[in-house]
C-alpha cells in the first residue's frame, strides 16, 4: 500500500502549481495509471480522498484514467494493446513487437476555477 | 474554469533524486543493483552467499531495508564488508531519498558494486527509482508459479529473475516451466537464472550475472564519456 505516498505526491504537485495561481481553486486533478505503473486505483482516491480533507481544497476531485499495456509491431509497425496477455500483432499476426507503453504514473492535467476569491460567497456582510 | 495540461511523472520528486543517484553512481563507476522480492523469497540469504563468496578485497557494499529492525544488516555484517539497515518504520518500499541519506557518509569513491536489498513487497519497490543499473526480482519456487501474472509490474520492471529456493522443488508441486513462461509474458527480454542459496546450486549463474553487468555496464559509461554530446 503506497498509494497514500502517491496521493501525496499528487497533492504535492497541485500546490506547486496553485501558488501560481493566486486566487484561484483547484477542482479535477487529472491521472493517468498503466496496468503495469503497479498502483490500484481504488486504493489511490480512497487515501487522495482523505488526504484531499486536510487541505483548503475540499471539492478537488482526483480523475484516474486507466492505460493498457501497448506494443509495437516490429514487422507492420502497428501499436495495438494487449490483451489477455497476446503480443501478437493483430494486424498482421507477427510475433516480434516491441512494449510501447501501460507503465504510465504521470500528471495528466489540472483544471481550476480562476479568481475564485472574487466569488460574492465570499464577501464578508458588514 | 480552465484546464492545465501537466504531463509530468507523479512521482517527479523521487525521480529527481534517483537521477542524481545515478550520476553519481556512474561518476564513481558503481554498479547498484536493487533486489526486490516479496517478503521470505530468500534476498538475504541470497546477499549472505553472495557476500561469503567474494574475496575481502572486493570492493563492495549493500544497503538493506527493512520496517524494523535490524536484523539483516548484523546477519550481513559478519562478511566483513560495509553493510548499512534502512529502518522505514512502516513504509512498505524504498525510495530514493532514503538511498540518498544512507550513502551520505560513505565514499562512493572506493566501491565497485552497491546492493541494496528492498522492503518485502512484491508490488510497491517496483514504483520507486533508486538510481539503479537493474532490478533483480527473486522468486521463490514455494511462492508459486503465478506470482508473474498477478503481480506483473515487478517482473516487467526487472532484467533479472532468481528462481532461488531450487533445493525445495522436490517437496513442492511448483512447475519450472510455467513459471518462466509466466515471466516471460508480462517480459519477454527477462533473464532468468535458477539458485539454491542453500545448497549453493546456480550460484555461479548469479555471479556470472553481476560480472556481465558489472561490465556492460563500465562499458556503457566509456561510450557516454567517449562520445561527447553533440550540440
Amino acid at each position: 500500500m503506497h498509494e497514500m505516498g502517491i496521493a501525496q505526491s499528487i497533492l504535492d504537485a497541485v500546490a506547486a502549481e496553485m501558488e501560481k495561481r493566486p486566487g484561484a481553486m483547484p477542482t479535477r486533478i487529472g491521472v493517468r495509471i498503466g496496468e503495469l505503473a503497479g498502483v490500484n486505483p481504488e486504493a489511490l482516491d480512497f487515501g487522495f480522498t482523505a488526504l484531499v480533507l486536510e487541505t483548503d481544497w475540499a471539492a478537488l476531485k482526483l480523475e484516474i484514467t486507466s492505460v493498457p499495456r501497448r506494443q509495437r509491431c516490429l514487422t507492420c509497425g502497428n501499436l495495438f494493446c494487449v490483451r489477455d496477455l497476446e503480443y501478437e500483432c493483430p494486424a498482421c499476426q507477427s510475433s516480434q513487437t516491441t512494449f510501447a507503453g501501460g507503465d504510465e504514473l504521470e500528471l495528466d492535467y489540472l483544471e481550476v476555477e480562476e479568481n475564485h476569491d472574487a466569488s460574492p460567497l465570499t464577501i464578508q456582510s458588514p | 474554469m480552465t484546464q492545465v495540461p501537466l504531463q509530468s511523472k507523479v512521482l517527479s520528486e523521487n525521480q529527481r533524486i534517483a537521477d542524481s543517484l545515478r550520476e553519481r553512481f556512474a561518476a564513481n563507476q558503481v554498479l547498484c543493483i536493487n533486489l526486490v522480492s516479496s517478503p521470505g523469497s530468500g534476498k538475504t540469504t541470497l546477499l549472505e552467499r553472495t557476500l561469503e563468496g567474494f574475496p575481502p578485497e572486493t570492493r563492495v557494499a549493500v544497503l538493506t531495508g527493512d520496517i524494523q529492525t535490524e536484523r539483516d544488516a548484523e546477519r550481513l555484517a559478519r562478511f566483513g564488508f560495509p553493510v548499512k539497515q534502512i529502518t522505514t518504520g512502516g513504509i512498505c518500499h524504498l525510495d530514493g531519498r532514503m538511498i540518498e541519506r544512507a550513502l551520505a557518509d560513505w565514499p562512493l569513491e572506493q566501491l565497485d558494486l552497491l546492493l541494496v536489498e528492498n522492503v518485502g513487497n512484491l508490488v510497491c519497490p517496483s514504483s520507486y527509482d533508486l538510481g539503479e543499473a537493474a532490478k533483480v526480482v527473486v522468486l521463490s519456487v514455494t511462492e508459486g508459479e503465478e506470482k508473474p501474472l498477478k503481480y506483473p509490474s515487478m517482473f516487467f520492471k526487472s532484467e533479472l529473475l532468481v528462481l532461488n529456493k531450487t533445493d525445495l522443488l522436490k517437496y513442492v508441486p511448483f512447475d519450472m516451466n510455467a513459471a518462466k513462461e509466466n515471466a516471460r509474458k508480462i517480459h519477454p527480454e527477462i533473464e532468468i537464472i535458477e539458485v539454491s542459496s542453500l545448497t549453493r546450486d546456480g550460484m555461479n549463474e548469479w555471479f556470472d550475472w553481476l560480472n556481465r553487468k558489472r561490465h556492460s555496464f563500465l562499458a556503457k559509461l566509456n561510450t557516454e564519456t567517449s562520445q561527447p554530446q553533440q550540440k
